[in-house]
């Protein structure tokens, strides 16, 4: 009977195939229709790699996940800001100070932006950076590795959301602030914000040789909002864009204060003139605080260093190096097109572009046509470096990326659609609608010189039916639209992990042929580290205890140790002696107040375990590495405080 | 019932434990041990019919892998077998130990039983070995199921610890 039914579905599921196939021949698609060989196209069969990857921000996670594309598959969530138990990111002793801050340690925040290292304006694959933006910080992955390797704290800013953008050599990492604060910071009444706020953009240098940031420069700006931000290229390679909202510099009731002018401002910021003037000993130093932490893959541990000074540059003692251009409706998103012409403002009040002209900028800068000034900073005037409007008949314009083949695809959060335009005509060409509220969209590529193009991927803040429901709460999600037709194509949907901010797409190949397989044990430089299991030992030194332990398919050295005693601060120093790929081993302690250990081959993670019980307590390998995996076990004695007994450790005997 | 029984124990030797306090502790625990032994004699027994691998003679076996022929001088070279106990006791001695029986066989006398050849075929390739060489099959079963681990050893290093096995 079942068999029977299932049969005849099959052959109508079958029938339905090819008639939907024969239908689609040549007919192109239509709007919002899912063609019938959508999954086809995002069909990675077993065994096989994906074609891009997607670093895809984990918003209020504050983590950084990556997936295959087309496949919409997730294969790991990068630990940048908050603390994750299942790697012991921000739990164990090596990971612990890359938390820190001027605030002490932070185990959380709200990653938006992540944006790829370039080389020559192309993406080179050799890191990710990330913002954190509540307690403002840059984070660096290094994609050898997908591990987060460096975390700086950003003085002097507040919602840290024009960041993390990377110049077309990587020169810079930019990050501006979106809240505008007392710099420095001090006891003063909120309703004098006016005038007295200040918004820093900062200028983080990456050493060429070793990916090494160092704030190099921040530029103090007028308190305004600084919402988003991108690099010039080509031709305005040397400048950066920022969006601007609140130039009312409202300080309550924004949603009413700070839509009140028609237009706010794109500051465009000459980076090159201003790093000459600071090379040239230009600028103020001015005393703060701010935490630089950076992970070490030699010792595999970080260190945290308090910085106490950073230099302050007035945009008015930089003649010519910063202009407003008139923006209307609060604009949001701020995109740069592949050439470096033309920068897009999305005014997120309005249902049209505004696209600026870099070339008529100059002219108009040139020309010394000014339309007053913002706190000393000159305006421009809105026609005379206006290029063109989109009239897309959408509305809520938020973000545009760029295929490389001269067109843009901008989302629309309220109208809730990306909508295909041309560079240069402005004609709209497609719409497709996303399901729902898109915010950023992303094509591999799509904010640099040479867009990979194929994909656009629309990252959705809200999701309501189109996934099972999983309470109050549901998944956000992603879609996938296939761009390499004149037409968008709807392919996929797949959920994200925590809000999906934006993302940063590159052909896997370039990022795939650096990627690491194991840590050299014989490069290994952790203070508690060992070389070989003749090392092994456990050493007391008054009431802290060191376990230099190891770890291999499949047991502990040791796997039996006693003379602990209560009150004792109990140091599992585990090194993974395996170098062969993709074997991990875990461990934890019953009782231990932290998240279990991951340590990868050739590596030295620590926890710390102050035990509280007299008893004799397992510990054992958390993470399946072998048809012993279950063997892999050991004990760990407690006697009492005032007990006699020697340390003594041993394995086999 | 088995169950019933050693939860009994345990929880009689925990009691007993738990009163004698600091002091030694050694005579329940070994009741319990000795059981377990006598259950697992038998086992063995019906499982050993033939030589254990470990112990048989296949100097002809080449094994399976990149080394297909290798002839050692009659000399020892001191200066590689050096290098080569340097890495033994990195990557090695987490298993092997001289002289006995651990995770893995004892490396001493391995050439009075193996080729050279092989013995560098297990540790440059454990997985193609464990697989297609039916000898390292069934050492693999003899020490219970536990993998030669690949330590991604160079085939000059390799040789090296070949070297320090020739000094043991």
């Amino acid at each position: 009977m079942m068999k029977k039914f299932s049969l005849l579905l099959t052959g109508i599921l079958g029938f339905a195939l090819v008639m939907t196939s024969c239908n689609n021949q040549g007919k192109g698609t239509s709007n919002g229709a899912l063609t019938s060989n959508a999954a086809e196209r995002v069909y990675v069969a077993p065994g096989e790699h994906d074609e891009f990857y997607a670093f895809i921000s984990g918003g209020f996670s504050g983590q950084l996940s990556v997936y295959g594309l087309p496949s919409g598959r997730l294969f790991k969530v990068i630990p940048v800001f908050s603390q994750d138990a299942e790697k012991a990111w921000g739990y164990n002793e090596e990971t612990k100070p890359m938390l820190n801050t001027s605030h002490g340690f932070v185990p959380w925040d709200d990653s938006h932006h992540p944006d790829i290292s370039q080389t020559n304006g192309e993406l080179d694959g050799r890191y990710v950076f990330i913002n954190g933006n509540n307690t403002p910080r840059i984070a660096k992955v290094d994609l050898s590795v997908f591990e987060t390797t460096e975390i700086i704290e950003i003085p002097n800013s507040g919602g840290n959301h024009s960041s993390s953008f990377v110049t077309e050599n990587t020169e810079y990492v930019v990050a501006g602030t979106r809240f505008s604060v007392p710099v420095p910071q001090r006891d003063m009444p909120i309703k004098d914000y006016k005038g007295n706020f200040k918004g820093a953009l900062t200028f983080i240098s990456v050493a060429p040789e070793n990916g090494r940031m160092d704030i190099k420069f921040q530029l103090m700006m007028p308190g305004f909002d600084y919402d988003l931000a991108h690099p010039g290229r080509g031709d305005s390679h040397g400048w950066f864009f920022f969006t601007t909202y609140n130039t009312e510099e409202a300080s309550s009731l924004l949603e009413v204060n700070a839509s009140q002018n028609d237009k706010d401002f794109i500051a465009a910021v000459n980076w090159k003139k201003i790093e000459e003037y600071v090379n040239g000993g230009g600028g103020k130093k001015m005393a703060t605080n701010y935490a630089h932490n950076v992970y070490d893959e030699s010792t595999h541990t970080a260190t945290s260093t308090m910085k106490k000074e950073v230099l302050v540059v007035d945009p008015l003692e930089v003649p010519g190096a910063v202009y407003f251009l008139p923006t209307p409706k609060s604009p949001h998103g701020c995109d740069v097109d592949t050439t470096g012409e033309y920068i897009v403002g999305n005014g997120k009040l309005s249902a049209d572009l505004t696209v600026h002209s870099f070339s008529k900028m100059l002219a108009a800068i040139e020309a010394e046509k000014f339309d007053g000034d913002a706190y000393g900073i000159p305006i421009l005037n809105f026609e005379d470096v206006l290029a063109g409007t989109v009239k897309s008949g959408g509305l809520g314009p938020l973000h545009t990326e760029f295929d490389g083949e001269g067109n843009a695809y901008t989302t629309f959060f309220i109208s809730s659609e990306v909508v295909k335009w041309k560079v240069g005509t402005w004609e709209v060409v497609d719409r497709q609608p996303c399901y729902y509220s898109v915010g950023h969209l992303m094509i591999p590529g799509g904010n640099s010189r040479k867009p990979f193009g194929k994909y656009v991927l629309a990252m959705n803040k809200i999701t309501k039916d189109r996934y099972l429901p999983t309470g109050p709460e549901v998944t956000q999600s992603a879609q996938l639209y296939d761009i390499s037709g004149e037409k968008m194509e709807l392919l996929l949907d797949f959920p994200t992990v925590g809000e999906p901010h934006y993302a940063a797409g590159i052909a896997a190949d370039i990022v795939k042929a650096r990627s690491k397989k194991i840590y050299n044990l014989s490069e290994n430089e952790h203070k508690y580290g060992i070389q070989t299991d003749a090392d092994v030992r456990v050493e007391r030194n008054g009431k802290e205890v060191h376990i230099y332990m190891s770890m291999i398919r499949s047991h502990f050295n040791p796997d039996n140790i006693e003379g602990i005693k209560v009150g004792d601060k109990v140091y599992f120093h585990v090194t993974n002696l395996e170098q062969d790929y993709d074997v991990p081993h875990g461990v934890s302690v019953l009782g231990a107040n932290t998240a279990e250990l991951l340590i990868m081959p050739g590596q030295t993670e620590s926890f710390v375990w102050e035990p509280k019980q007299v008893g004799v307590w397992p510990f054992y390998c958390t993470d399946f590495c072998s048809a012993l995996h279950q063997e892999m076990q050991g004990y760990i004695r407690v006697s009492p405080e005032n007990s006699n007994l020697d340390l003594s450790w041993s394995l086999g005997e | 019932m088995k169950f019933v029984f050693r939860s009994a124990l345990l929880l009689l030797s925990l009691i007993v434990l738990s009163c004698g306090g600091k002091e030694e502790k050694k005579k329940e625990g070994f009741s319990v041990e000795r059981q377990k032994s006598q259950t697992e004699q038998p086992k063995s027994e019906t499982e050993a019919p033939t030589t254990k691998a470990s112990e048989r003679i296949e100097l002809n076996n080449k094994g399976v892998g990149p080394i297909t022929d290798l002839t050692l001088n009659d000399e020892i070279d001191q200066e590689m077998a050096t290098m080569g106990e340097g890495i033994y006791n990195q990557m090695c001695l987490a298993c092997h130990r001289v002289g006995k029986k651990f995770i893995g066989p004892a490396p001493d006398k391995i050439l009075e039983r193996r080729s050279p050849e092989w013995v560098m075929n297990m540790i440059l390739n454990p997985e193609g070995m464990v697989k297609e060489d039916p000898l390292a099959k069934d050492l693999l079963i003899e020490f219970n199921g536990s993998p030669m681990a690949n330590q991604g050893l160079t085939e000059e290093q390799a040789r090296a610890v070949l070297e320090y096995f020739r000094t043991l």
